[in-house]
């Protein structure tokens, strides 16, 4: 756990930089994450993280293959938007937990 | 009569039928067992086939050697189940009523979700090793085979029985190099995940091991197609690698039935309560085994394990009685990895595998997240445990909840 100083603001993350307080994030912060890896969000990027926050609050387990299927953007279009690894990245910038992925 | 239903006469809905036709009193209760196939496969074994290790008759049976006495058994597919109206309905138009419902359908490869898998290469370059087919079809290849890139890859999450693909690289590691053409034959071992293995401890000591055999392993990998005339596979990020023979683990799914009856989620999996392994929408349905969502492994390990909660928590609900049994995701998996060799690991939900002793704290005899021969032996001797007592739900002398015993955090 650590404290990170995010679009001006003192956000709690773990050490992959993932909120672990969810009421914490704000579109600012959002940008600012991606920012620092290299990537302008825009409204479909956000649409994206509206999608994921929705989910994650109603409980629903979230996979690159259910993203895929959300009618936002299919899952070329997700590695399009966020290059290297989809889920993880959008999952950051959405301020939700890293997913897990259980086999 | 009161009716129990189970569909699906695999590993886990046989345990059931054996575990509740003991407990439940027969003047009461009619058990029924419903499955397409007459054929029990040990699935585990398929992994040795290929290499010449196990044979197909070393890894079938007929199913109704595992059935006891007394309950009634069906042969037919399943159509749906009508959760609303407590019955099933089976192809040709039979219908089943129930009072309680297992579902124990388990999953199965779908090659043909992928784009390319399933084309002019399946079973000439490309082969699972999910099916008795394609693990028979890849012994046959292997018969000739004298070098070139073999590509090992997963194509998506969940798949059954998380460690095969890594035993599979090991297993072939060790039959190259004894058939004397291990420098001829390139390894490559592909997966979605982002190292050898999903949970931070286990994925560093698979990784190193397969370092160890000069097998290389690309991470975050994940399968759109099969290019047939390049004889590559494509990532959706680009990425493609050449091979000329692929082994695959195709998506798993659950039955398309699951889906018909409104019951699953996008993979055909069917929402379960992950505690008490109630359905999630119907209080007299459970599930057992592949079948369910829970995030934890799809294996033989985890439905045993499993099926002494649910068989406490049906007897509580039968007998009107909260569900005071708590499943933990407790799986256990040997891992072969050639020369008479083997690993283990032990986790559950909350837990990730750690090195230490099984089943005795300090004594073992096995050792977890080491690689041993006796690790090995256990592999072997399972066989003879499967069709023996695990089928038949017999007691087995390790407890249901996983345990810190023996373990060390590290």
């Amino acid at each position: 756990m650590a404290e990170k100083t995010i679009a001006g603001k003192s956000i709690a993350v773990t050490d992959e930089g993932y909120l672990t307080n969810t009421s914490q994030w704000s579109k600012e912060i959002a940008m600012e994450m991606a920012k620092e890896d290299g990537i302008d969000l825009g409204p479909k990027h956000f649409e994206i993280l509206e999608y994921l926050r929705k989910e994650v609050a109603a409980g629903e387990s979230l996979s690159i293959r259910k993203v895929g299927k959300s009618g936002i953007a299919d899952v070329k279009e997700l590695y399009q938007l966020f290059p290297g690894g989809p889920l993880k990245l959008s999952s950051k910038y959405a301020g939700i937990p890293k997913p897990t992925s259980c086999v | 009569m009161k009716k129990l239903l189970i569909l699906g006469a695999g590993t886990a809905g046989t345990m059931m039928a054996n575990k509740l036709h003991k407990a439940l009193d027969k003047e009461e209760w009619e058990i029924t067992i419903v499955d397409q196939f007459k054929t029990h496969y040990y699935q585990p074994g398929f992994l040795f086939i290929p290499f010449n290790i196990y044979t197909k008759q070393d890894v079938i049976k007929p199913k109704s050697n595992f059935f006891p006495a007394g309950i009634k058994v069906i042969y037919n597919s399943i159509h749906k189940i009508v959760g609303d109206e407590n019955k099933v309905l089976l192809q040709g138009g039979q219908v089943l009523q129930y009072d309680y419902l297992i579902i124990a359908t388990g999953a199965q490869t779908r090659p043909d979700e992928t784009p390319g898998l399933k084309d002019k290469l399946w079973y000439k370059s490309i082969f699972d090793f999910y099916t008795i087919e394609g693990a028979v079809a890849l012994q046959d290849y292997f018969k000739h085979f004298e070098g070139g890139k073999l590509v090992m890859c997963i194509a998506e999450l969940p798949y059954k029985c998380p460690v095969a693909p890594i035993e599979f690289v090991c297993l072939a590691e060790a039959f190259f190099t004894k058939k004397g053409i291990r420098d001829k034959v390139d390894i490559t071992y592909v997966t979605p995940m982002s190292g050898a293995f999903t949970k931070p401890v286990a994925s560093k000591m698979l990784g190193d091991l397969l370092a160890e055999k000069n097998i290389k392993v690309v991470a975050d990998f994940y399968l759109e197609r099969v290019d047939n005339d390049k004889k590559t596979i494509v990532a959706y990020d680009e990425r493609e690698i050449e091979f000329d023979v692929l082994t695959v683990v195709p998506t798993n799914m659950g039955d398309e039935m699951i889906l018909r009856s409104g019951l699953g989620d996008d993979l055909n999996f069917v929402h379960t309560n992950k505690h008490t392994l109630q359905s999630e929408k119907y209080k007299n349905i459970f599930v057992l085994g592949d079948a369910a969502n829970l995030p934890t492994s799809k294996a033989g390990s985890v439905a045993h394990f499993a099926s002494e909660i649910l068989f406490e928590n049906l007897m509580s609900a039968i007998e009107g009685r909260p569900l005071m049994a708590k499943f933990d995701g407790h799986a256990n998996c040997y891992i072969e990895t050639g020369y008479g060799k083997g690993a283990l690991i032990d986790f559950n939900y909350a837990t990730e595998p750690l090195p230490g002793t099984f089943p005795l704290p300090g004594i073992g005899p096995f050792g977890l997240l080491k690689n041993t021969k006796i690790n090995h032996y256990g592999k072997i001797l399972f066989r003879w445990i499967y069709w023996h007592i695990l089928l038949k739900g017999k007691e087995m002398p390790i407890e249901a909840d996983m345990t810190m015993a023996g373990k060390k955090r590290i």
